[in-house]
């Protein structure tokens, strides 16, 4: 799909020139540091979105900013048309656009797994039987359900994360905000969190993925990139990642696949840096060892 | 290693006592223990050994297990069996050493006390082996909700309960971590006189309260955003439902709370 088409569709968050800072009171004067310097971005519903950053450049705060746990100190954030700062709203809010953290550990509550992914709907005063139905369903989804009965601490670290993701989805949210869900994953557990990840998309869930895996950015609709609190690159993985030399410059990787092919570019060989996936870049390599 | 580990004492299985409602098993519980207390001599108690008899075969947890209740309390049995024995001067005097006075009926107090200590343990253990520690949490929140009219903060308390039950085998993970890598670092933590080895735990100690906090913090985050806002209002997917096994249950206690005081009463006579 390309940006036109995205564009003609319905817009599900807004951020409007945001801005936040946190505030160090312990010192004596308290000390801000400015984290959004003006974010402005739209996510379409059904949208992929990844966004890249090193350490410390403010994506993580932009994340929680989307679900009103951090407030904009000004500008604002506006979730299928309701605003952050709305108190009314909150619980809406945090219903419609669930969030997935880093480690899978600190986010599950209960000791048995179906009773976890179970939280979030007894807290919205769910009925019972529509409580066993839908988290029925989220497992289905991740593929846990023949784990439901298991203690989460005797789970590995990709089906632990999906529980949690699971219990995100219970909540039948149209959006997930997804806080480097692979961090603490090995190879095999990130593979399966992405697979669930797609899947979701792909049933219409719209996925804000903050990652630092470059393969897994270029599995997105599109790619935001954020430097020292302000958006600077916003684009499809296939412009971004061209960009070799700016992505280095911002402290960032390519994929392998496209930094082989710049690095052929630079010797001199006629290939595009447009490749973000292996097979593609192997059925390059073999039409430029042709000719 | 210490991966393995169960938290409490449960000991899954499908018998008739680990199908019955939580609650009523605390309940009970309760009455059990009022049935112990109620027999007045040996044959109200002989009552008292049997219900103790019949709900362990019901239960079919393995003798071992009950075993394994048992055996830090020993010392306690012993204590109580001594103390009956050479401090009852009434009845009979059977046997006298110097200041040492043994009569018949500190025999058999101290017999008594002894089956009934021995029963009152067996009988509690049998709830938590036949109950998990969360459906435990679960009905001490539900049977303790009417306090909640007089501002105690129930659903609180068995919030904090389930949280702690849920962090244990990790915590354990993570001291697992912290000690190897401290050994790792030359950390001595087996020789050394009892303080040293105690002060050998504060390297442990120290990493493990900062990550717990961490823990905290993140748990707190992701409990807002799935809408966490304490207990108002909140429903539950498991409902406990009474079935006609909780109801068999509570009428064979009854059955043998009413003996008790009947063999009572008769033995008075």
């Amino acid at each position: 799909m390309d940006m036109a088409e995205k564009k003609n569709k319905e817009k599900f968050i807004e951020i409007r020139d945001l801005r936040f800072s946190y505030i160090n009171d312990l010192e004596e004067p308290p000390v801000k540091t400015e984290v959004l310097k003006g974010v402005s971005l739209d996510i379409c519903r059904g949208e992929f979105v990844a966004v890249l950053g090193h350490n410390g450049s403010g994506k993580s705060t932009l994340a929680k900013c989307i679900n009103a746990i951090n407030l904009p100190e000004s500008g604002g954030v506006f979730v299928d048309g309701m605003d952050t700062l709305d108190e009314n709203d909150l619980l809406p809010i945090r219903q419609r656009v669930g969030m997935v953290f880093q480690n899978p550990d600190n986010q599950i509550v209960a000791t048995i797994v179906e009773e976890d992914v179970a939280f979030a709907l007894e807290n919205m005063c769910v009925e019972p039987a529509e409580i066993r139905r839908r988290v029925d369903d989220a497992l289905r989804t991740v593929g846990m359900y023949e784990y439901r009965l298991h203690a989460p601490h005797k789970l590995s670290g990709g089906q632990k994360q999906r529980v949690a993701i699971a219990g995100i989805i219970a909540m039948r949210p149209e959006c997930i905000l997804l806080d480097e869900p692979t961090a603490m994953l090995d190879p095999h557990g990130r593979d399966e969190v992405m697979r669930t990840i797609k899947l979701l998309n792909s049933q219409g869930v719209t996925i804000v993925l903050i990652t630092h895996y470059m393969e897994e950015a270029a599995q997105a609709d599109r790619i935001v990139v954020i430097d020292s609190g302000e958006v600077v690159m916003d684009d499809v993985p296939r412009k971004i990642f061209s960009k070799v030399e700016k992505m280095k410059e911002l402290g960032l990787d390519v994929p392998q696949v496209t930094e082989l092919a710049w690095e052929l570019k630079k010797a001199g060989y006629d290939i595009s840096t447009e490749i973000i996936y292996e097979e593609e870049c192997a059925e390059r390599l073999a039409q430029l060892l042709k000719d | 290693m210490i991966k393995d580990i169960t938290i409490g004492q449960y000991f899954p299985g499908s018998s008739v006592l680990h199908r019955m409602d939580s609650r009523i098993k605390i309940i009970l519980t309760a009455v059990f223990i009022v049935m112990l207390f109620a027999a007045k001599d040996i044959a109200a108690l002989a009552v008292g050994i049997l219900f103790t008899l019949v709900t362990f075969l019901i239960s079919k947890i393995p003798l071992k297990m009950m075993g394994k209740s048992l055996k830090p309390i020993i010392p306690l049995i012993i204590f109580t069996a001594l103390l009956n024995l050479f401090f009852i001067r009434s009845g009979e005097l059977l046997w006298q050493w110097r200041f040492i006075k043994i009569t018949d009926q500190g025999i058999d107090t101290s017999v008594f006390m002894v089956i009934r200590i021995i029963c009152l343990i067996c009988g509690t253990s049998l709830l938590t082996y036949t109950t998990s520690p969360i459906d435990l949490t679960d009905a001490i929140e539900r049977l303790l909700s009417p306090l909640k009219k007089i501002k105690v903060p129930v659903h609180e308390l068995a919030m904090m309960m389930t949280i702690a039950l849920r962090f244990i085998p990790t915590l354990i993970e993570e001291t697992d971590k912290i000690m190897s890598a401290q050994k790792a670092r030359g950390a001595d933590m087996e020789t050394g006189s009892l303080i040293q080895k105690a002060k050998a735990m504060v390297p442990i100690l120290i990493p493990l309260f900062v990550a717990s906090f961490r823990h905290a913090e993140e748990l707190a985050l992701a409990m807002e955003c799935r809408c966490y806002h304490g207990g108002e209002g909140r429903t539950r997917m498991k409902q406990l439902k009474l079935s006609m096994i909780d109801l068999y249950g509570s009428l064979f206690t009854a059955a043998f709370l009413a003996s008790v005081i009947a063999v009572n009463i008769l033995m008075k006579k």
